[in-house]
């Protein structure tokens, strides 16, 4: 599919179908403000794009949402729930986070995707794997080692890792900055066929406006840890 | 040669500890001209060295006439300049001097007790402080290591630990590669030690043996028994303090708290 023409994945709010709710969520670090009263919802099967100039937050916002660090201030109510009242490891699970550089385990890609379920007990079964790995365009790769993989498959298994994990919201950190421009375009179009396809609520930081634009259906703006504007992608993004 | 011109024991041992000092000092200006600072560390580290054995060997005399229950005091209180020691190597990570102290008061603590209770140390406290003393020294020495070498590990793989803790993995499993790889190489100075032994290197305690009339094999056999009593202190220290900081470089809320820059 020709990237302007991608549909974005977002569907309209639905007050009853909120997922995350983050009511004046900050964190400050010796002083320093990271994040400032961040307050937003997140409806299901929408996608928010988190955007920003360098330095805005934007990861630190992530990392507050996957709980990686501690809010300073206010908190995050996943389906209704204080996400502090909720075991961490069922939390990371649920808010599934893919990291801007892959970070694979030694060993094959199978191995590298039944790491999250493992966790649990699971033992995902090779269709699961294949599926999954279908799904990130990279079928008949379970068996492959990760060291053998370019940046983009690397990536692509990081996607799929990920979703092994059946999150509730799939956290993409800039997942095509590290990657050129080919790879970029094939990370970008995995990720929106299963966001799409499945219908998954996402949240994605991003630098590039143009991503946002073709991606998301509601934007963030950040701007020295706060949130600037925000608003349906293209109002909040072209104003 | 020293001893041509030096008659007196006490200036004879002034001389050959400055020559030795400006061997290490020469081998401080050579790192220096490589770019390696280690001149502040290596100058107090030496001065303080002199002092403190210059301190413990004029009041030597009086600690060999001292009760034996004295031994027990002046142990515990070199694990507690042991734990503050190494807990140096682990800047920046929570609570090092308390995991020091514990994992060396536990590990060769329990050593020393264990083989004074079983007769492998002598209660004197001319051997109990001694061979005690060695076995501290090396429990700290490989504590440092340790420490070290998983902060070092810690710091170089943020990215993956945080990753297996974004995928729902226990805190504790996300460093456990990290926790056993600084294990492994904090206790390589004293498997060598005991690989090496009689063939690289012939430690003191066994000439000392051998000057106060001890038999040969016995004094070979005992300074087995040390580098064996050194090789369980250090392996159980070193076991101690990693399975302890491992805990403590994360949150409750199980996120990683060693972070760069902090």
């Amino acid at each position: 599919m020709v990237k302007g023409e991608v549909e974005p994945a977002s569907t309209p709010p639905n007050s009853s179908s909120v997922l995350l709710r983050a009511e004046r969520l900050g964190r400050t670090v010796h002083d320093k403000i990271l994040i400032q009263d961040a307050t937003f919802e997140l409806q299901k099967g929408e996608v928010l794009a988190i955007t920003g100039p360098s330095g805005s937050g934007k990861t630190s916002l992530l990392r507050l949402l996957n709980r990686l660090d501690e809010p300073t201030s206010g908190t995050l109510f996943v389906e209704g729930t204080d996400y502090r009242n909720i075991e961490p490891r069922e939390l990371r699970r649920k808010l599934g986070l893919v990291t801007q550089r892959p970070y694979l385990f030694p060993g094959t890609v199978a191995e590298n995707l039944r790491f999250g379920p493992a966790q649990r007990g699971e033992t995902l079964q090779p269709e699961a794997i294949e599926e999954l790995l279908a799904q990130v365009g990279l079928k008949d790769y379970a068996g492959r080692d990760v060291a053998n993989l370019s940046g983009g498959e690397a990536q692509r298994v990081s996607v799929a890792r990920t979703l092994a994990n059946s999150p509730l919201v799939l956290l993409l950190d800039e997942p095509t900055s590290a990657l050129d421009e080919v790879a970029k375009l094939e990370v970008e179009s995995a990720i929106h066929k299963v966001v799409r396809d499945q219908g998954l609520t996402c949240v994605m930081v991003t630098h590039d406006v143009a991503q946002a634009l073709r991606f998301a259906g509601r934007a963030l703006v950040l701007e020295r840890g706060r949130v600037v504007r925000a608003g349906p992608v293209g109002e909040a993004l072209r104003a | 040669m020293l001893r041509l011109f030096l008659h007196s024991q006490l200036q004879l041992g002034f001389a050959q500890a400055l020559v030795a000092a400006l061997a290490a000092l020469a081998v401080v200006v050579l790192a220096r001209r490589r770019g390696i600072h280690l001149e502040g560390e290596t100058l107090v580290a030496m001065v303080r060295g002199l002092v403190q054995i210059i301190a413990v060997g004029s009041i030597l005399v009086i600690l060999l006439r001292a009760p034996r229950w004295t031994s027990g005091i002046l142990l515990v209180g070199m694990i507690a300049a042991a734990g503050a020691t190494s807990a140096r190597r682990a800047k920046g990570m929570p609570d090092a001097f308390r995991v020091s102290a514990l994992a060396i008061a536990a590990g060769a603590g329990s050593i020393i007790a264990l083989m004074t209770l079983l007769g492998v140390i002598d209660t004197a406290i001319t051997s109990l402080v001694p061979v005690g003393s060695m076995l501290i020294a090396n429990a700290m020495n490989t504590n440092g290591l340790a420490l070290n070498r998983f902060r070092s590990d810690v710091l170089a793989h943020v990215g993956e630990i945080e990753t297996a803790l974004a995928l729902g993995a226990e805190a504790r499993e996300s460093v456990s590669p990290y926790v056993q790889a600084s294990f492994e190489a904090s206790l390589i100075p004293a498997i060598d030690s005991l690989r090496s032994l009689g063939i690289v290197w012939i430690p003191g305690l066994m000439a000392g043996m051998l000057l106060s009339g001890a038999r040969p094999v016995y004094a070979a056999i005992y300074q087995f028994v040390v580098l064996a009593m050194i090789f369980a202190a250090s392996g159980l220290t070193s076991l101690i303090s990693t399975m302890l900081i491992r805990a403590r470089v994360f949150s409750p809320a199980e996120q990683l708290l060693l972070q760069p820059g902090i």
